[in-house]
C-alpha cells in the first residue's frame, strides 16, 4: 500500500496534472467571462501537434511553443468568433473544433511525416525536457525534506513550472487587476458591462486568446515536454477531465490547482495499481480509476459537495435587448 | 448658466425592424431641473433615454448637450460627457462588492489598489454630500432593492455625471422608499444637476417634475409645467383619450368560502422563512387582493397554493376537500379540481415563448378528451378552441399559428387568461395580471376579472400595483416579510396601504414614520 503515498507516485501525479492544470485554468479564463469551452481538449490536441511537427522541422523546443500556442490561439479565436460575435452555441462550436483538431492532427501528421500520424522523435535538446534545480544534488542527502525537493520539486519540464506559477498569477490577474474585474463582470452582467462603457465583445475575445495560449502551452507540455513527439491522440480525454476539475473546483484558481492534483493523482495512482490485488478488494478494474473524475464532478453537480455557480452568463451570448 | 438647454433632442427617429419606437422626437430640458417623461409601457420613453445614454444609436436626428451637438456611439461617449443613467434593471454584478461595482469602467489603472482606494475616499465624499450611506464592501446580492438602486446612482456620481436619467425608479420601491430617492432627486437638483424622471406614474410627475413631456406610441405629444397641469390632461395625452381610472363594479355578494389557507409556511431552499404562518378564506364571488412590495412572500404563496412549490406546514382547502400543500399536490390535478392559476410571471411559468399561440391555449389542459383522441392530439379542435378565443378575448394579431414570443405583452397575457379563466374554475389566482400591459389592455383584463367575480368564482389577486388592488379587490390583505400584516377593505387609502407594505403594523401608524419634513 505504501505506493500510494510514496515520493514516485507524487512525483508522476505533478508530471500529469500539469496538462490538466494548464487546460483547467485556460477553461478558467474563457468561462469567467462567459464563454463555455468544451474545445479544450481540440485546442490542446492541435497544439501538441503543431509543437511537436514545429520542434521537428527547425530543430528549437521554442519554435515548437510558438507554433503549439499560435495553433490554439488560432482555434480559440475559431470559437470566440462562433460564440461571441456570430452569436452561435457555444458547445457545437467546441465540439466542432474537437473534431477539426482530432481529425486534421492525424490527416497532416500522416502526409509531413509518414509515420502513422506520429512527428519525428525528437533529440534531448529539442524538447522541454526535466530542468534539474540548484542544489538538489547537494540537498538530496537530507531527511524527508532533500528528497522531497530534488525528486518531487526538482526535475520537471520548464512548463510544469510555468503551469504552478500560473496558478496564483491567475489569482491576481482575476482579482486585483482592472482586465481581471472586466473579465470577472462580463461573466456575470455583461449588459452592466456594456452600460459602463466597456465593450463586451472585446472583453470576452482577450479571455478567449488568453484562454489559447494556455491551452497552446498545455498541449506543447504533451508532446515535447513529457514526450519526444506527437502521437495521435495523445490528449486523451484530458481536455475533457480539466473541464471537469474546473467544475469541481467552481471555477476557483486555488481549487482548480487542488482538483487538477487530485485528478492527477487518482490518474498515477491508477496506472500503479495495475495488475495489484489489495487488500481484502482484489483488483481494482483501472477503467474505474480513470472514471472517478467524472464520477466526483456527477456527485458534485448533484449537489453533494457544496454547490458549483457557474458565470451567471456562461453559454450565452450577448445580445442588447429587442 | 448660458441659458443653452442642458440637452436638446431634434427629430430623434428610431425603428426596431417594422416598428416605430421612436418617431421624429423634440425635447428640450434646462439646466438644474427636473424633467419628466411619462407614457404607457412601449410608448418608446426608455428607447428614447437608451439613445442619448448610447446604448442605441438613432436612425437620424440630432442631441445637443449645453448647446453643442455631439455623437453619443457607445456608453462611453455618453459618460464623458456627463450623463449617467439609472437602468429600470439595475446594473449591476449581483456578486461582486459596492466598491468593485461603483468602479467598473472607471477603475483609475490597469492594477486595482491604487484606484480601490482613492474610489474608497471620494465614495465616502459622496456619500456625505449626497447623504447616501452604503457599506463599500458589502455584497449586492445581500443588499435590498431600495440600496441597490441608491449604488446605482453613486455609480452615475462617481463618473462626474451632471444629467441623471432615472427609468421606472420607484417600480421596486416602497412608498417609503419612493419618498427618500424624490428627496435625494431634489437635493441633486438644488446641487445644479439636470434630471430626467421616465415613469408611467401620474402621481410621481406632479410631485417631483418640474416641466413634463408626453410620449404616446413613439411620439412626442406634448410637454407641460407641470404646475400648469394636472393628472386628468396628462393621463388623457397619454392614451389619447380619456380614461376610466376607475373600475366600475357593483357591491360584491360573497357566498360560501371556496379556499381556505390555515397556517401556511414555506420555506425555500436555504430554509429561510418565505411564507410565515399565513391564514385567510376567499369566498365564491369575491376577490381578495394581496398587497406588499414585491419579494414578500406573494409568490411563494401562489405557488404553494397551485402546488408548485411544496410547504413546510399549513392547510389549504378548496372547495371543501384538503390540498395536500405539504407534499404531493399536483398541479395538473388541481386543475382538474377547478383551480385556475395565472402565474406572476407568464414568460416564466405561464407561456412557452417558442411555441404557437394554439399550443400555448390548451397547454396544462392539453389531456384532456376535447383536445385529443387516443394518444394523439385532435389538431382540428384545439385550432378551433384557440380561434374561438382569440375572437373572444380580442387577442392581437388574430392567428393562432404565430409564435407566442411574437405577440406583445398585452396579448400574451390575454393567452394565458383566456386559457385560464374559460375553464370555469371554482377558484381563480390571478398574479400580477397587467404587468407590462397596455392601458387599453389592462381596462379589458379589469373588466374580465370583475366578470369572473360576478359569475361567482373565487378570486386571490396577487399585484404590486397599489391602484390595481385598490379599484379591484373587495378585501385587501397586505403582506410584509412573508406575514399578512393587515386586512382592509376596498376603500382603503393609498397612505395607510403603504405603511403596512412597509413594514409599519397596526398600532404604530403615523408618527413614528413622518418626521422627517418632504
Amino acid at each position: 500500500m505504501e505506493f500510494l503515498i510514496s515520493l514516485q507516485t507524487l512525483d508522476s501525479t505533478v508530471r500529469l496534472s500539469t496538462p490538466l492544470l494548464l487546460a483547467a485554468l485556460a477553461g478558467l479564463y474563457s468561462e469567467r467571462s462567459g464563454v463555455f469551452d468544451i474545445g479544450l481538449e481540440g485546442k490542446m490536441l492541435g497544439a501538441a501537434f503543431a509543437a511537436g511537427a514545429a520542434a521537428a522541422v527547425w530543430h528549437s523546443a521554442w519554435a515548437g511553443l510558438a507554433a503549439g500556442i499560435g495553433v490554439s490561439v488560432l482555434l480559440a479565436l475559431v470559437h470566440g468568433f462562433a460564440s461571441i460575435t456570430a452569436k452561435g452555441n457555444q458547445i457545437v462550436s467546441g465540439v466542432a473544433i474537437n473534431f477539426v483538431a482530432a481529425g486534421l492532427t492525424a490527416l497532416l501528421g500522416q502526409s509531413w511525416f509518414s509515420q502513422g500520424g506520429r512527428t519525428p522523435q525528437l533529440k534531448m535538446e529539442e524538447r522541454f525536457g526535466e530542468i534539474t534545480l540548484p542544489g538538489s544534488q547537494m540537498l538530496a542527502d537530507i531527511p524527508l525534506l532533500g528528497p522531497v525537493y530534488s525528486e518531487l520539486i526538482s526535475g520537471h519540464s520548464l512548463l510544469a513550472y510555468v503551469a504552478f506559477l500560473a496558478v496564483p498569477f491567475t489569482w491576481w490577474v482575476l482579482f486585483r487587476t482592472r482586465f481581471g474585474l472586466r473579465l470577472r463582470a462580463v461573466g456575470e452582467n455583461p449588459a452592466a458591462v456594456d452600460t459602463a462603457g466597456i465593450s463586451v465583445v472585446w472583453a470576452r475575445y482577450r479571455a478567449v486568446i488568453v484562454c489559447g495560449i494556455l491551452c497552446g502551452i498545455a498541449g506543447t507540455y504533451l508532446s515535447i515536454g513529457v514526450s519526444a513527439g506527437f502521437v495521435k491522440d495523445m490528449t486523451a480525454g484530458k481536455g475533457f477531465i480539466a473541464l471537469a476539475a474546473l467544475i469541481f473546483a467552481k471555477w476557483k484558481p486555488i481549487n482548480v490547482m487542488l482538483a487538477c492534483l487530485l485528478f492527477g493523482y487518482l490518474e498515477a495512482v491508477g496506472i500503479r495499481m495495475q495488475g495489484r490485488e489489495l487488500p481484502l478488494i482484489g483488483e481494482v478494474p483501472v477503467q474505474f480509476i480513470q472514471a472517478l473524475p467524472y464520477i466526483l464532478t456527477v456527485i458534485l453537480l448533484a449537489g453533494f459537495i457544496g454547490k458549483a455557480i457557474p458565470p451567471k452568463a456562461g453559454g450565452v451570448a450577448y445580445v442588447k435587448e429587442r | 448658466m448660458s441659458g443653452a438647454p442642458a440637452i436638446e433632442l431634434v427629430g430623434i427617429n428610431k425603428s426596431f425592424g417594422p416598428v416605430r419606437a421612436n418617431h421624429d422626437i423634440q425635447m428640450s430640458v434646462a439646466p438644474g431641473t427636473i424633467h419628466g417623461i411619462i407614457g404607457e409601457n412601449g410608448a418608446g420613453k426608455s428607447t428614447l433615454m437608451s439613445i442619448l445614454y448610447g446604448f442605441y444609436q438613432a436612425d437620424s436626428g440630432e442631441i445637443r448637450i449645453n448647446g453643442k451637438t455631439v455623437k453619443i456611439s457607445d456608453s462611453q461617449a455618453a459618460i464623458n460627457l456627463g450623463i449617467g443613467m439609472v437602468h429600470q434593471h439595475f446594473m449591476l454584478i449581483h456578486n461582486f462588492s459596492v466598491l468593485e461595482n461603483i468602479i467598473l469602467g472607471a477603475e483609475g489603472g490597469a492594477i486595482l489598489n491604487r484606484g480601490v482606494a482613492a474610489a474608497r475616499k471620494e465614495l465616502e465624499r459622496l456619500e456625505k454630500e449626497y447623504s447616501l450611506e452604503v457599506d463599500p464592501d458589502a455584497i449586492i446580492e445581500d443588499l435590498p432593492v431600495g440600496l441597490q438602486q441608491r449604488i446605482e446612482i453613486l455609480k452615475a456620481l462617481y463618473r462626474q455625471a451632471d444629467i441623471l436619467i432615472l427609468d421606472e425608479p420607484t417600480g421596486v420601491l416602497t412608498p417609503a422608499e419612493a419618498d427618500h430617492l424624490f428627496r435625494i432627486l431634489r437635493q441633486l437638483k438644488d446641487q445644479g444637476k439636470t434630471i430626467i424622471l421616465i415613469t408611467h406614474k401620474l402621481r410621481e410627475i406632479m410631485a417631483i417634475t418640474d416641466t413634463v413631456s408626453v410620449m404616446r406610441q413613439g411620439t412626442m405629444v406634448a410637454t407641460r409645467k407641470t404646475s400648469e397641469t394636472n393628472v386628468e390632461e396628462l393621463a388623457e395625452l397619454m392614451v389619447g383619450r380619456s380614461v376610466l381610472l376607475h373600475v366600475d363594479k357593483k357591491e360584491a355578494t360573497p357566498g360560501e368560502v371556496k379556499l381556505s389557507v390555515k397556517n401556511l409556511t414555506v420555506k425555500d431552499s436555504r430554509g429561510v422563512t418565505m411564507l410565515d404562518n399565513v391564514s385567510f378564506d376567499v369566498r365564491a364571488g369575491e376577490i381578495v387582493g394581496i398587497a406588499g412590495v414585491s419579494g414578500n412572500g406573494q409568490t411563494e404563496l401562489l405557488e404553494a397554493i397551485s402546488g408548485i412549490r411544496r410547504a413546510r406546514s399549513g392547510e389549504v382547502i378548496l372547495d371543501g376537500k384538503p390540498i395536500s400543500v405539504t407534499g404531493g399536490a399536483n398541479p395538473a390535478l388541481l386543475r382538474e379540481r377547478g383551480l385556475a392559476h395565472v402565474p406572476e410571471d407568464r414568460h416564466h411559468t405561464g407561456l412557452v415563448l417558442p411555441f404557437e399561440e394554439r399550443e400555448n391555449a390548451i397547454l396544462g389542459y392539453h389531456g384532456r378528451d376535447e383536445y385529443s383522441s387516443g394518444m394523439f392530439l385532435d389538431l382540428d379542435a384545439i385550432r378551433a378552441d384557440a380561434e374561438k378565443k382569440i375572437e373572444q378575448y380580442d387577442i392581437r394579431p388574430a392567428n393562432s399559428k404565430l409564435k407566442t414570443a411574437n405577440f406583445s405583452g398585452g396579448n400574451q397575457q390575454k393567452i394565458v387568461l383566456a386559457r385560464e379563466m374559460e375553464r370555469d374554475p371554482i377558484v381563480l389566482l390571478v398574479g400580477q395580471p397587467t404587468r407590462g400591459v397596455d392601458v387599453g389592455a389592462i381596462e379589458f383584463i379589469h373588466r374580465r376579472i370583475i366578470e369572473m367575480r360576478d359569475a361567482g368564482k373565487a378570486i386571490l389577486l396577487v399585484s404590486v400595483e397599489l391602484d390595481e388592488i385598490r379599484s379591484l379587490s373587495d378585501r385587501i390583505l397586505v403582506m410584509f416579510a412573508g406575514r399578512i400584516v393587515g386586512e382592509r377593505g376596498a376603500n382603503a387609502t393609498e397612505g395607510e396601504l403603504g405603511l403596512l407594505m412597509a413594514g409599519v403594523e397596526d398600532g404604530a401608524k403615523d408618527g413614528a414614520r413622518k418626521k422627517e419634513p418632504a
